[in-house]
């Protein structure tokens, strides 16, 4: 039901604008210019779940690092997350993009982009790791060890499972995030959704009815992303009941 | 002979709680101890210690010629059994993988070899054809013959028993014990702790009674309840036996 919110709001807009025609599908140019917009979709694709693949592998070792009972490993946990969480993400970009290169670092404009969305978004996750992890009891790593089996395969076996099945509403939430965030790496000219549409309103001037489809386009995205989560709720929750 | 299981000065502090205090144990290849007191005790403590669940302050434990530390700790696991006051089930696996992943991870069993083992033991426990379930799905007195189960199936040379009925409904409390019963009649090392007195006296070679972090009193059954030597001891047996 919420999705029909969107589209009557959009139609409320429609009705106070002319300038329609730029992205009517109906005329040659408005298709034109919606197939533009369109292509920034692979590009933002591409860069988020990038970012992703990144960013929750090594989430989770930084989480694990933050539950180890080495106390340096968990001051350099909290340091990390911290700091990280601190930094705006669009300073994170600029940053990596304009600032690295001063150090001769210098990373192509995708892995600008996919680096600084990868470690923003890494302590968030973190976050949500350590709390699954702390969240399936005690007992359970007790049992583990009372089978004799070692750390990797105790949290393998025994403790990811029931930790990434209870915070997997969390993770979608980050992932969507992640998504949304995406639009940032605009300001560094990537060409991904937001700068597409950006670059179209140079020549049409009309932001009202090309940011909607913008909206529109991020809309599908999410809605895509965030049934797939539930898919995988659905999923995992099958083969567990509520203990 | 020399015993299988050797504590001797044993002393935890969990702060400034003195759980255990001085506490030495001979337990011989084949016995049956079963440990009583009032909580807080120490006798969670002590079993607890003996397969490293919790590390020792000062004192030494000896496991099957093993001397108990964090290196070794788990080659003595995988000697000892151990069954939990709240199962400690994985609620995630199925029973029959709730015993199969300690012999194939770290015994290093054929997924074959395994299964053909835990049917084994879930018959003995009477419970094969609760095999494909989820822990959840069996009552609590079924739950702890599987936790017995996934105990043997390391095929351990000594069980321990952290209060395994105190969990159980009344009516699900002979189930478990029964189990227990003819674990010990086939002969396995069994220390547990249980206020179970009628079990006490029918399957105990040596009753030992601890009160706060101590041993007070080591005596076979008959001598221990028909003539306790330490009035602490009288007092908890009027307690727990006076109704």
């Amino acid at each position: 039901m919420r999705w029909a919110v969107f589209p009557v709001l959009l139609l409320l807009a429609a009705c106070g604008s002319e300038g329609w025609y730029v992205v009517d599908p109906t005329l040659p140019a408005g298709r034109s210019n919606l197939w533009f917009m369109i292509s920034g979709f692979w590009y933002t694709i591409l860069l988020s779940a990038t970012a992703l693949a990144m960013a929750v592998p090594g989430a989770l070792l930084i989480a694990l690092c933050g539950l180890s009972s080495n106390r340096w490993l968990q001051r350099i946990y909290r340091a990390y997350v911290e700091l990280i969480r601190a930094i705006p993400l669009l300073v994170l970009i600029l940053w990596v993009y304009y600032g690295l290169p001063d150090l001769d670092i210098r990373i192509a404009l995708f892995w600008s982009g996919v680096v600084a969305l990868a470690i923003g978004e890494s302590a968030f996750l973190a976050e949500v790791f350590r709390g699954g992890i702390q969240s399936v009891p005690r007992g359970q790593i007790e049992a583990a060890k009372a089978i004799s089996l070692g750390y990797t395969d105790t949290m393998r076996y025994v403790i990811l499972p029931q930790a990434i099945r209870r915070i997997l509403p969390a993770l979608g939430n980050q992932f969507i995030y992640v998504v949304k965030m995406s639009a940032l790496v605009s300001i560094i000219g990537a060409p991904e959704l937001t700068r597409k549409a950006n670059e179209l309103i140079v020549t049409e001037y009309r932001a009202l009815e090309i940011y909607s489809v913008l909206a529109l386009e991020y809309l599908v995205l999410v809605l895509v992303l965030s049934a797939g989560v539930r898919w995988l709720e659905r999923r995992m929750g099958a083969d567990e009941r509520k203990a | 002979m020399q015993p299988i299981i050797h504590v001797k000065g044993l002393d935890k502090r969990f702060g400034e709680f003195q759980a255990l205090k001085d506490v030495s144990l001979d337990v011989s290849a084949g016995e049956k101890i079963v440990v009583c007191g009032p909580s807080g005790s120490g006798k969670s403590t002590l079993i607890r210690c003996i397969n490293r669940l919790e590390s020792h302050d000062a004192g030494e434990i000896i496991v099957d010629g093993v001397t108990l530390a964090d290196q070794t700790a788990n080659q003595v696991r995988r000697e000892v059994g151990m069954v939990f006051q709240q199962f400690n089930l994985f609620p995630h696996l199925t029973v029959l993988r709730n015993l199969t992943l300690g012999p194939m991870r770290a015994r290093g069993l054929s997924a074959d070899k395994a299964e053909a083992r835990a049917m084994e033991y879930l018959t003995r426990v009477k419970i094969p054809e609760q095999a494909k379930k989820l822990p959840t799905q069996l009552s609590g007195g079924q739950q702890q013959r599987v936790a017995i189960a996934r105990a043997l199936c390391m095929e351990p040379k000594i069980m321990l028993f952290d209060e395994p009925t105190s969990a159980l409904d009344p009516e699900m409390i002979a189930e478990v014990l029964d189990v227990m019963a003819e674990l010990a009649d086939s002969g396995m090392t069994m220390i547990v702790v249980t206020h179970e007195m009628g079990f006490a006296k029918r399957v105990a070679d040596r009753m030992v009674f601890m009160d706060k972090g101590e041993i007070v009193e080591t005596a076979p059954p008959e001598q221990f309840f028909s003539a306790p030597l330490t009035e602490r001891c009288q007092t908890f047996l009027n307690q727990i036996l006076g109704h």
